[in-house]
């Protein structure tokens, strides 16, 4: 009896072993760098607020200062919400970008992820997606807030959500694109808007059409299923774009 | 963990006729080198000799102008998983975030690099840097920056250290563990390519091969 329970128990810790063998493999999975990659920019972003609270604020400042600028008449400002809440979200997108590659590329960080033995584009999407839960996600909670102040139509406000949700990450993955291309130039802040700004202009155009329609009453699922597309399109394609970009960028 | 290549005919890295060029200089022409593990491999030159071209052309993060590295015999960029699974490179900046603790960057480092996270406190206390764990590396100096990415060779199992400048802001006897860690590792089946201006104290010159480049135009 006593032996059977010892050899039970000897097969019991050589499956433990076996079980530890596979965890230290499964170190390189790919839910577990992701995970890393996105714990550490948070952490940071999070010990450095400037980064979270600049765009934020720059975007409630553009949107409060048009109501004063153009008149509290309910009519103008509600025809002209729409495009003021996207452009300013734009732009507080193209603000933050800077921070998303440059302070790794200064610190060399950057290196050490391109010669980690995980795939680029993991990497970089986690870092993307970081981006976007800093800047993205307090956009699109705060937007509809601010969409009062501009007498947003009631009906609009589903669309501009929706709009902003799918929107919002197509910045973050373009924008990274354009980041990743410029990040070994010294002064790249020009050129990036002008690598980035072209390509958010589709978005743009469709996401305030979205909301002209919504407060016609009319349906918008056409515009919301082409930034859909747009977003899966970069979704799929810009973390494999970023990738190579900066390994010319550190060449 | 400490099992790492047994010596073999094929050289754990090699070079094959690279050719660098920068801002329309040449820094070096076909140049070929074979390294196998046990060597330490000590690159020379002056300032601008192309050191850290040559060990970053080596590493795969830059590209040479002509010829080819590899590893094992391959192409690094036809098993650019593997080869980076068993190389680690030091460069010139500590890849430290300044917003994280010690113990946090050290841990991401490794992790990053699919090592063990478990003994972090011991690894930075052989780097001289216990009671240091908690501190926000951007309150530490430029010295214990370095420490703190140091500190992952006492954990690494890969067998090609590419070190560029390991030893500057390092004091005496950190750099003298160094060393130690250099010889261990060699021991144990790997190689070491570094660049220094210093010379080597404990490694003796015959343990150590010499690259020297001088480019002259």
């Amino acid at each position: 009896m006593t032996l059977k329970a010892q050899s039970a128990q000897t097969t019991e810790t050589l499956t433990n072993q076996t079980d530890n063998l596979v965890q230290s493999s499964a170190q390189l999975s790919y839910t577990r760098a992701f995970m890393l990659v996105l714990k550490r920019d948070l952490t940071i972003a999070m010990r450095h607020k400037d980064d979270i609270i600049n765009p934020l604020l720059f975007f409630v400042i553009v949107i409060t200062l048009f109501p004063l600028g153009i008149g509290p008449e309910a009519q103008t400002l509600s025809r002209i919400a729409p495009g003021i809440i996207w452009v300013a979200a734009l732009l507080a997108t193209l603000l933050s970008l800077d921070r998303l590659f440059k302070s790794d590329h200064l610190d060399g960080s950057l290196e050490q992820m391109l010669l980690s033995p995980h795939p680029i584009f993991l990497l970089v999407l986690a870092k993307i997606f970081a981006h976007w839960l800093i800047t993205g996600l307090p956009l699109i909670l705060m937007a509809p807030l601010l969409a009062v102040l501009l007498h947003l139509d009631e009906n609009s406000y589903g669309a501009l959500v929706f709009t902003l949700l799918l929107g919002t990450p197509v910045l973050s993955l373009l924008g990274a694109v354009g980041v990743a291309l410029t990040v070994g130039i010294k002064k790249g802040g020009v050129l990036l808007s002008l690598l980035v700004l072209p390509l958010y202009i589709p978005v743009l155009i469709f996401a305030t059409s979205a909301i002209d329609t919504a407060a016609l009453g009319l349906p918008y699922s056409g515009q919301l299923a082409i930034i859909a597309a747009l977003f899966f399109g970069s979704l799929s394609l810009a973390p494999f774009a970023v990738g190579a970009a900066l390994k010319v960028s550190t060449n | 963990m400490n099992t790492l290549l047994t010596h073999s005919p094929t050289p754990l890295i090699s070079g094959e006729k690279l050719t660098c060029i920068r801002e329309e200089r040449l820094l070096f022409d076909e140049l070929s080198l074979e390294i196998n593990a046990g060597d330490i491999v000590q690159v020379e030159g002056p300032n601008g000799s192309g050191k850290t071209s040559l060990l970053r052309i080596l590493s795969g993060l830059s590209q040479p102008y002509d010829g080819q590295v590899k590893y094992k015999s391959q192409t690094i960029s036809r098993c650019r998983e593997e080869f980076q699974q068993n190389l680690l490179y030091f460069g010139h900046l500590s890849g430290v975030k300044g917003e994280m603790t010690a113990e946090e960057n050290l841990k991401f480092n490794l992790a990053l690099h699919g090592n063990n996270t478990d003994d972090t406190l011991a690894y930075l206390a052989k780097v001289n840097l216990l009671g240091f764990e908690d501190s926000l590396a951007s309150h530490l100096s430029a010295g214990q920056h370095r420490r703190i990415a140091l500190a992952r060779l006492y954990q690494s199992d890969a067998p090609i250290w590419i070190l560029d400048e390991p030893f500057t802001a390092i004091d005496k006897q950190g750099v003298a563990s160094l060393e130690q860690l250099f010889l261990q590792h060699v021991k144990r089946g790997g190689c070491v390519i570094l660049t220094t201006h210093q010379d080597l104290i404990s490694i003796k010159p015959e343990q150590v091969k010499k690259i020297t480049l001088d480019y002259s135009s």
